[in-house]
């Protein structure tokens, strides 16, 4: 279609020299092509002033037909359109309205619509029309009335109008009933009190059997919830059973666009329902249903699709939370951001920005996108993503986020842009002023805002400026300098004596050193010379003046200077050594010893802990990557937080662009097996972007870290972290099954344990193949490692292979539980979790399932940085590792290993145990 | 609630304005200058929405835009509603639009202002939107280019013209039959009514 406007416009000088398009008034036709033969603006205004004078005299001739009248008015509209005024016209549109056929009427009520507004005085000579032509037997003349008055109707008329509206409710036409719905909500929205009496009407018409009418009625039912949602409670579910059945395909045909059913009006629905459920957990428990099925049809990749399924989003973050409507809106989300399409972008930007109080961790897990649109070449993008990193700052990221700010200020042209920015930037600089910071950014504001600063701004500036005692202590020192050219000021005296009992220190200490200065007007005068300022000032910065002090105090013994970091290093080597030696898996000696042949046994089970042996060395290799320390903030208000924190505020684990079509764990997993390589191979560019990442996101959802140049302190502080965690002694107890194959740790900890599936992370380790996975709370530090020794895969040959699909044991499964869910898998061996809520405690079941037809000979389980299973130094607890055959778990915890071993009254199982251990150490 | 439909050319031209809320003429004049300016500037492969520039009432008001060959169509709208909804809601008017013209050019907006003005009142009132499906916006005005044909041949005896309109009946698309007994049901809400 395109095409063929672009040849028409091109035919269109020719055309217009020829034949006016039939159909055409000529006189309407002669005026157009004229003013389009016009080269200037001049021209036009002359042309059109000379058209709407003779059209002023046609018009007022007591000889015009009704029929020319209809023309001239035509014509009138077009040179109002070109921003002319014809109010000479107005009140004959109100004539034609009145007394010309159908025809002639349709044409005066459009002049009329287009001419007046609701208060314009000439309004009230249509009332009788309007009034007139509702009460008409002529469709057509109800129609153009009905029209009319939800276009422009006098408030103070209503009365007058509003029974005759209210009666087409019941006509047998639904184009009539349609439109008499719209009218009434012309109605509600200029005066609502007016039409409060009809809210029954409301409702039938919410009933109607034509679709059309009820979602016509949907518009009063919107605006009316949303000044009062709690009046309209009861009508939730009408509204979720509609969305049901529209969603399920229930209409005719006749309602898709593009295959999706009704669209519009799906979209209508989901926000009355935001409106209904937002805050009210009983109200949004009847919404979940639908949502979760609009989220699952809107499947067709079709532009009105994604408007269906941001409403959904925005529906499921407004209303009461459900985490699994989350994690769907959350994917919903992600797929948005990522989207080619910069419309869909756009939109994914934006839902960022409105769940980013509710669920930060999405940011992060898109902060790569995120970081390239703010280089988007889309300013309007570029401005939605400074709005979305508004939103998420705080102390640590402000500076780098006012910079950005600071950076669009200076491009943009467009003054409702500048204006808006401008306010943003000042309010940002205000809720956290560093002082210096504060006022240079004020400054560059003031410099490209200029005039469109808001005037507020310049004074919250100076007002705090006067309140900060930093500037207080500038003013001291200023006076101080000032003191040295004029030594007998009564007023430094007035000074010294009211501040030398200020609070603030830094004030305190300036006017210190003025009095002890004040005394010694000589001094003061060397110190401070006149007109020196210009003079260079040599500084030692090596301190060579200390040398002979801090040669006296070395001879007396004193430590010699460590700078900070090679204190840390130091500090850091000296726990590095404390546990570089990896634990083997000797039993300590001081174990009491227990006969293996009556029953009890110390068992072969070693879990080591992960401040010890191998993880250990893992860990140190992490450091390079991973900084985690008081990033991990797993649980949030919401539940579980969506994981991936510790890679967000670090700026050489970045995840990769997720564009790139591979999983976050894989990835990871990649650039573990080939170690520094791919470090190497990532391009400055990305680096850079990364850091800009690190910089932005710091402090997201997590405690506050900064990672800026401190990259040492923090690892450091996490080494630390993870040993102190192992020792931690807290009380809880823990059972354990063991079923061949499957292994089921559980915990009756008080709090709920959630397992959602979390995408694999972790480094590799030393060349085994190794899949990661985080778990629950349960495991706050706790990396889950498939570790396969070299030796298996080799034996590993081109078997089938066939997915084994786990079940929990039907011990479990008889309780409530959530559905097993993969945690992470490698060739061999996959790791499936579970829920399992029973009578009073809270499982969480770790699945292990061999994927490979071998048998696998043992498991290890390796808990590495058990900081949540907190297990005390030495302790029993009671477990069950048959069902049906309690024992007792005793556990020691040394130096960083933790030792297990189990008593039991069934010897079956201590045989099986046995057996299962002996292999275990025959495999080491 | 839209608040504006505005349709201008590549050169700014006004084509078809129709404003659903209240502004005087000559700030009409600077919104569309103002609209032009910030839709004309940007380019075909950037996102369709816009913020709304100071006129036309600030954050919470976007604009929403397709560009045509040579002519912009410009819904300005509120936060009330959805963006992806109104970008379609444009081009189901532009395709309407295209039925009713047959092949719809620049020219026939400007020549036809007045029938553009009655078809988009079939698709939105007062702001809001009325029918967005196309057919039954077509039937609407195939009937009333009907009434007006059988207007100009009675043109000489205007009486018999209205009598004859008002035995005229407007299409019934069979959407309309019968639905309320096969499918939209609304249970629980009798005893309200």
């Amino acid at each position: 279609m395109s095409e063929i406007v672009e040849r028409t416009l091109s035919a269109l000088p020719g055309l217009l020299l020829q034949e006016p398009p039939p159909g055409v008034s000529s006189k309407l036709g002669s005026l157009i092509r004229n003013i389009t033969a016009l080269s200037s603006r001049q021209e036009e205004e002359k042309l059109i002033q000379q058209e709407l004078a003779s059209l002023k005299t046609t018009v007022s001739s007591p000889n015009t037909t009704l029929r020319q009248m209809k023309e001239c008015m035509v014509r009138l509209i077009y040179c109002e359109m070109l921003g002319y005024e014809a109010s000479f016209g107005y009140i004959h549109a109100i004539k034609l309205a009145q007394q010309g056929n159908l025809l002639e009427k349709r044409v005066g009520y459009l002049a009329v619509s287009l001419f007046l507004h609701e208060n314009h005085e000439l309004l009230l000579l249509l009332v009788n029309t309007v009034l007139k032509d509702l009460q008409s037997t002529n469709l057509v003349e109800v129609c153009m009335a009905l029209t009319v008055v939800s276009q422009i109707f006098p408030r103070e008329m209503i009365p007058a109008a509003l029974p005759l509206i209210e009666d087409k409710l019941q006509h047998s036409k639904e184009i009539v009933r349609r439109k008499a719905v719209l009218a009434l909500y012309k109605f509600y929205v200029i005066a609502p009190t007016q039409v409060q009496h009809i809210q029954e009407k409301f409702r039938k018409a919410l009933c109607d059997r034509d679709v059309g009418v009820m979602a016509a009625s949907l518009h009063i039912y919107l605006q009316a919830i949303k000044d009062n949602p709690s009046g309209y409670k009861d009508l939730t579910g009408s509204f979720v059973t509609i969305l049901k059945q529209v969603v399920g395909g229930k209409l005719p045909v006749d309602f898709n666009y593009h295959s999706v059913p009704a669209p519009w009006l799906q979209i209508q629905l989901l926000r009355i329902l935001r409106l209904l459920g937002k805050g009210d957990p009983s109200t949004s428990e009847i919404i979940y249903d639908v949502l979760d099925e609009s989220l699952r049809r809107a499947e067709i990749n079709h532009n009105i699709t994604y408007a269906i399924l941001f409403e959904c989003v925005q529906t499921i973050y407004t209303i009461y939370p459900k985490s699994d409507l989350f994690e769907k809106a959350a994917k919903c989300i992600g797929k948005f951001v990522l989207s080619p399409k910069i419309n869909l972008k756009y939109l994914g930007l934006k839902a960022l920005t409105y769940v980013i109080q509710q669920d930060p961790n999405l940011a992060l897990q898109h902060q790569m996108t995120i970081i390239e649109c703010l280089d988007h070449p889309d300013p309007i993008i570029k401005r939605e993503t400074l709005e979305l990193l508004y939103r998420i700052t705080n102390e640590q990221n402000v500076t780098v986020i006012v910079q950005k700010m600071l950076e669009y200020l200076k491009e943009s042209k467009d003054e409702y842009a500048i204006i808006t920015l401008v306010g943003k930037i000042a309010d940002l600089a205000e809720k956290y002023p560093f002082i210096n910071w504060f006022v240079e950014t004020m400054n560059i504001v003031f410099s490209i805002g200029g005039d469109m600063v808001h005037p507020d701004i310049p004074n919250n500036f100076l007002r705090l400026l006067a309140e900060g005692n930093e500037l207080c202590a500038w003013i001291m020192a200023a006076i101080t300098k000032l003191a040295a050219v004029n030594p007998h000021s009564s007023l430094v005296d007035r000074l010294i004596q009211e501040f030398s009992t200020c609070l603030d220190t830094g004030i305190r200490q300036q006017v210190w050193e003025l009095k002890a200065l004040w005394k010694d007007a000589q001094l003061l005068q060397r110190l401070f010379p006149l007109n020196s300022s210009c003079e260079d000032l040599s500084v030692d910065a090596s301190l060579s003046f200390l040398d002979g002090f801090v040669a006296e105090a070395l001879s007396k013994g004193a430590a010699p200077y460590k700078p900070q970091h090679q204190r840390q290093e130091e500090k850091l080597s000296r726990e590095k050594a404390l546990n570089l030696e990896p634990y083997g898996l000797c039993f300590s000696p001081s174990l009491p010893s227990v006969g293996l042949t009556d029953g009890h046994s110390p068992s072969g089970i070693s879990v080591v802990s992960g401040a010890s042996g191998n993880s250990a060395e893992t860990a140190q290799k992490e450091e390079n990557r991973l900084k985690m320390d008081g990033i991990r903030k797993v649980w949030g208000k919401e539940g579980y937080l969506l994981k991936k924190e510790s890679k967000s505020s670090n700026p050489e684990s970045i995840s990769p662009p997720l564009e790139s079509g591979i999983s976050l764990g894989e990835d990871e997993e990649q650039a573990g097996a080939s170690g520094e390589q791919s470090l190497e191979l990532v391009s400055e560019e990305d680096q850079e972007k990364k850091q800009l990442a690190s910089s932005l996101f710091v402090g997201l959802g997590s405690n506050a870290v900064s990672l800026m140049g401190k990259t040492d302190q923090t690892t450091h502080k996490f080494k630390r972290k993870s040993k102190m965690g192992s020792k931690a002694t807290e009380k809880s107890s823990l059972n354990t099954f063991v079923d061949q194959n499957h292994i089921t740790q559980t915990s009756n900890e008080g709090h709920s344990i959630d397992t959602r599936p979390f995408p694999a992370q972790g480094p590799g380790s030393f060349g085994e193949q190794t899949v990661d996975a985080k778990v629950s709370p349960l495991f706050a530090n706790t990396n889950l490692d498939i570790v396969q020794a070299n030796k298996t895969s080799l034996t590993f040959h081109e078997a089938p292979k066939t997915q084994h699909v786990p079940s929990l044991l039907p011990e479990l499964a008889q309780y409530a539980h959530t559905e097993l869910t993969e945690l992470a898998s490698s060739d061999n061996l996959s790791i499936y979790s579970s829920k399992v809520w029973k009578d009073d405690n809270v499982l969480l079941a770790l699945v292990f399932v061999n994927q490979n037809p071998l048998a696998i000979k043992s498991i290890t389980v390796k808990m590495e940085d058990s900081d949540s299973i907190t297990v005390s130094d030495e302790g029993i607890v009671a477990c069950q590792l048959l069902p049906s055959a309690p024992s007792l778990l005793h556990c020691h915890l040394q130096e960083g290993m933790l030792l297990l071993w189990i008593r039991s009254s069934s010897s079956a199982l201590s045989d099986c145990l046995l057996c299962q251990c002996q292999k275990a150490l025959e495999d080491h | 609630m839209i608040k504006a439909i505005l349709v201008f050319n590549n050169h700014g031209k006004p084509r078809f304005i129709r404003f659903y809320q209240h502004f005087p003429e000559d700030m009409q004049q600077q919104i569309i200058r103002e609209t032009f300016h910030l839709v004309s500037k940007r380019d075909d492969n950037v996102c369709n929405f816009l913020e709304g520039g100071s006129l036309i009432g600030g954050s919470d008001y976007k604009l929403i835009y397709r560009h045509y060959a040579t002519l912009y169509f410009v819904f300005c709208v509120d936060s009330s509603e959805s963006e992806l909804g109104i970008l379609d809601l444009i081009q189901v008017f532009v395709e309407t639009l295209d039925k009713c013209f047959e092949n719809v050019c620049e020219l026939d907006l400007i020549f036809n202002v007045d029938k553009v003005h009655y078809i988009l009142h079939e698709m939105v009132m007062g702001g809001m939107v009325l029918e967005t499906n196309m057919n039954e916006v077509v039937a609407q005005v195939e009937a009333q280019n009907k009434l007006e044909k059988s207007e100009s041949g009675f043109s000489a005896a205007p009486a018999r013209a209205v009598s004859a309109v008002k035995s005229m009946n407007l299409p019934e698309l069979p959407r309309n039959i019968n639905i309320g007994d096969l499918n939209i049901k609304v249970p629980n809400l009798s005893h309200l009514v």
